[in-house]
């Protein structure tokens, strides 16, 4: 049943596109009329799931979804740090420099990052080794070519990172980030969530039925990158190789040792559990994860180490004896809900890089239940008004505009509803503007046979001549309005976009439902009456 | 009632000789134009939240609510508020809060409105926050520039289509009569200091695409009548199809008004101003469409449309 529906409706369009290309003369045949009055009646079949409650099989079942500002929620603009990003890239290229320096027994004065050029610096300790520089850093480089460009200035090398390669990792961490995005927000249990890549390095989120996004930005403003290290044995100064590190609840900081010795990404599960009446995270390591974890206990007994999170020590307890469950608890100041998000984050995973919030906004939902109100009540009364006006100054072919105006906007509506688009207020705008501009294209034939009319043609000929007449300059008029809006649909977001979209469509429906419905209407009440005269 | 039209805005054998006033037409049109670009200067667009970042927040609380209380415990909260205003009901208020210092820094702006949020909810029970956006500086001008060039894009491609369609005196006087139409309906947004945000980018757009349509109309006229009467003056030929097409210039601009008049009175917040700015459109493009773009195209396309007039 949901297939032919489908299939009807395909052919049906089709039909109809080659009619408005080339309209018939003043003749409709019995199958066109079938066909015209089975686009509609498809159109409200697609319309009616949005006023029932439960689906039904053997209708096709798509909604039209009600945007933020009429059901209440919120949406977030998420912004991927590609700084973050870059220099991470180029502290692990670094790192492969020196070690693959040091493999081929190649000395170095000095390795420099530059984050603003996005380029490493090496200047070889002596001129007589520079071609030995040279061929290790080519050799280093030829692994992964198109990422690093190698060149020589006044002595020294060059590492850059390419334009292309930097995006490249954007686009890879932003879709990384919506995997790690969507766990974590599915993890709250929030109700149809929808995100989504926004351009180069955003990502959109959109929440229905969250008007306090307060928690969620919270989880999401956290990297939740966890790793484990050995405390420097000078607690107190950072040196080569050692950093200083805050403590999370901000009393002093420590100096770690860069080397990490066991990464969050091994970690398997993580679960908020109570320990000492206390809350705490406990930790399941993964198989590589467990073996790191055993080594690095076993051969540093009575040493402290360092659970740090997104740069922040979060404990540093002593290790009593070697581990080698794979299991692990952090303690902290932890409420039940603070244990719970962090035991959340870490199951999540890890982002690539920040994310920031960069735009909020968010409707409560009695605001939105209002909002639907003004927009059924604006359509409703904007309508009635329209159908009066056309009814007062064009008579019977005001009437049948009108009938055709109806299945305009049911014409809408199953649009929408077949692609399960997005409605919002603006949206509602649209359609409400649209059926203000749609009667134009009747007002253009109307007032075309009226004119031919008075210039003495009979009714026949003048509905002929009017038709024809018309049809250029319902085109013309309607692409302008066309062009206007699709530029506003590619230039818009959010909001405005939906406003675009829902005038694009009906654009579209108002071609057919003035050139097709209205004009078969009024040539089947001629054939039919054959009247002296127009109501014109 | 069904035989017959009601109702008709002009009788059709009416001429009425609007090229007469084309002369004061356009100096009316230019000058209000001109002041309409000196307000634009001068005190300049009300800029809403997506252009200008920053915070609002619109409260709805159980009983009245006074702006100046709300203002105290804003204060209280450390924050300072650009304004504090009812709107709709007094039981509803809205907060605007200026990007803060060193705006650029986002997360200033996305606490902003997390802290506004708490302190509310803490001093007002049984408050409900209606809305709560916060745009960032970097947002706010990137949709800026976006809005701006959604229109620049708009004028050219309209521009390109009645070129296309038409001829280029078609176009160039359609275009200037829409760069006149726009720039008064800047002036109307500065003199009503309705906040101009997105939604308004849209609705000058929307202007912009129903004001051409009237106009695409017009001039198809036009073209037909160059070809009917070979020997007619531009000027009478102009006239004659302004008065043609009048019934349904009219017409049509009464049903778009019809259809946005109810989303001017009952649209709420988000839309009162978008459909008052639509409003005012309709009348300025249906006015040009009759009184600027047709003067425009006798004064620029004499020589090339009627070459025997010289």
């Amino acid at each position: 049943m949901v297939c032919t529906i489908y299939g009807m409706a395909f052919g049906l369009f089709i039909i109809n596109v080659f009619e408005v290309l080339e309209p018939p003369m003043l003749y409709y045949s019995r199958l066109r009329m079938l066909g015209v009055a089975g686009v509609c009646l498809i159109a409200a079949l697609l319309c009616l799931p949005n006023f029932m409650k439960s689906p039904l099989p053997s209708l096709p079942w798509h909604q039209v979804h009600l945007g933020l500002d009429l059901r209440g929620g919120s949406y977030l603009l998420l912004q991927l740090d590609t700084q973050t990003l870059q220099h991470d890239r180029l502290q692990s290229l670094e790192g492969q420099v020196r070690q693959s320096l040091l493999d081929s027994h190649v000395g170095y004065r000095d390795i420099r990052r530059d984050d603003a050029q996005a380029s490493l610096i090496v200047t070889p300790r002596a001129a007589m080794e520079h071609d030995a520089d040279r061929n290790a850093l080519e050799a280093l480089i030829s692994a992964t070519p198109r990422e690093v460009t190698l060149e020589e200035q006044a002595g020294s090398f060059i590492l850059r990172l390419t334009k292309e390669s930097i995006r490249n990792r954007a686009r890879e961490a932003v879709t990384r980030s919506i995997e790690i995005v969507r766990r974590r927000i599915d993890s709250t249990g929030a109700i149809d969530p929808s995100i989504a890549r926004e351009g180069e390095d955003r990502i959109v989120l959109e929440l229905p039925g969250i008007s306090d996004p307060q928690r969620i930005k919270a989880l999401l403003g956290t990297t939740a990158r966890m790793t484990f290290h050995l405390l420097s044995p000078d607690l107190t100064h950072a040196g080569p190789g050692t950093t200083l590190l805050p403590l999370a609840d901000g009393h002093g900081q420590l100096a770690v040792e860069d080397k990490i010795d066991v990464d969050g990404a091994n970690l398997a599960d993580a679960a908020a559990t109570m320990s000492d009446n206390q809350w705490v995270v406990s930790l399941k390591f993964d198989n590589k994860g467990a073996e790191d974890f055993a080594r690095i206990t076993t051969a540093n007994v009575g040493k402290p180490f360092a659970i740090v999170l997104d740069g922040r020590i979060l404990t540093s307890p002593v290790i009593n004896g070697p581990i080698t469950a794979g299991q692990g608890i952090i303690t902290g100041s932890f409420s039940a809900r603070s244990a719970s998000d962090l035991a959340l984050l870490l199951r999540a995973g890890a982002l690539p890089a920040p994310l920031t919030v960069v735009e909020q906004r968010s409707i409560g939902p009695s605001l939105g239940a209002a909002s639907i109100h003004a927009g059924i009540i604006s359509l409703a009364v904007g309508f009635v008004l329209v159908v009066l006006f056309m009814l007062l100054f064009y008579a019977r072919f005001g009437f049948y505009a009108d009938i055709a105006l109806f299945a305009n906007l049911v014409l809408i509506l199953a649009v929408l509803s077949l692609f399960e688009a997005t409605l919002t207020l603006p949206g509602m705008a649209g359609i409400l503007l649209t059926l203000g501009m749609a009667v134009d294209a009747n007002i253009l034939i109307n007032e075309r046979i009226r004119e031919e009319v008075r210039l003495g043609r009979k009714p026949l000929q003048a509905l002929q001549v009017g038709f024809q007449r018309a049809t250029g300059t319902i085109i013309d008029s309607n692409a302008t309005a066309f062009l206007a809006h699709v530029m506003l649909f590619v230039f818009g977001t959010g909001a405005v976009r939906n406003f675009a979209l829902t005038i694009t469509i009906g654009i579209a429906t108002t071609l057919f439902t003035t050139l097709i419905v209205s004009r078969m209407l009024i040539i089947r009440w001629y054939a039919h009456k054959r009247p002296q005269e127009l109501p014109v | 009632m069904f035989s017959h039209p009601l109702l008709r805005f002009v009788r059709d054998d009416r001429q009425i000789h609007f090229m007469r006033g084309r002369h004061a037409g356009l100096i009316i049109s230019a000058l209000l134009s001109i002041a309409s670009l000196l307000l634009f200067f001068k005190p300049g667009l009300n800029l809403g939240l997506d252009f200008r970042g920053g915070v609002i927040v619109e409260t709805h609380s159980p009983s009245a609510e006074d702006p100046a209380h709300m203002r105290a415990i804003l204060k209280a909260g450390q924050v300072n508020a650009a304004s504090v205003q009812t709107f709709g009901s007094p039981q509803d208020i809205r907060i605007a809060i200026n990007l803060p210092r060193g705006g650029e820094d986002e997360h200033v702006t996305q606490k902003l409105v997390d802290h506004v949020r708490s302190v509310i909810t803490q001093a007002i029970p049984g408050v409900q926050i209606q809305r709560a956006d916060a745009v960032g500086g970097s947002v706010s001008s990137e949709l800026f520039r976006d809005g701006i060039l959604a229109l620049l894009f708009s004028l050219g491609m309209i521009l390109v289509y009645i070129w296309f369609r038409f001829e280029r005196e078609f176009a160039l006087s359609a275009v200037i009569t829409l760069i006149l139409d726009l720039t008064k309906t800047i002036g109307f947004l500065v003199i009503t200091r309705f906040e101009f945000d997105l939604v308004m980018v849209a609705a000058l757009l929307t202007i912009l695409g129903y004001s051409t349509n009237d106009k695409v109309v017009v001039y198809d006229r036009i073209r037909e009548n160059l070809r009917k009467y070979r020997t007619m003056p531009l000027r009478d030929l102009l006239d004659l199809s302004i008065n043609e097409t009048l019934n349904r210039t009219l017409g049509t601009s009464m049903t778009v008004f019809l259809a946005a008049l109810p989303l001017a009175l009952f649209g709420g917040s988000t839309l009162t101003g978008f459909a008052t700015v639509m409003l005012f459109g309709i009348v300025v493009g249906t006015s040009s469409s009759i009184f600027i773009a047709a003067p425009l195209l006798l004064l620029m396309g004499r020589k090339r449309l009627r070459p025997a007039e010289q």
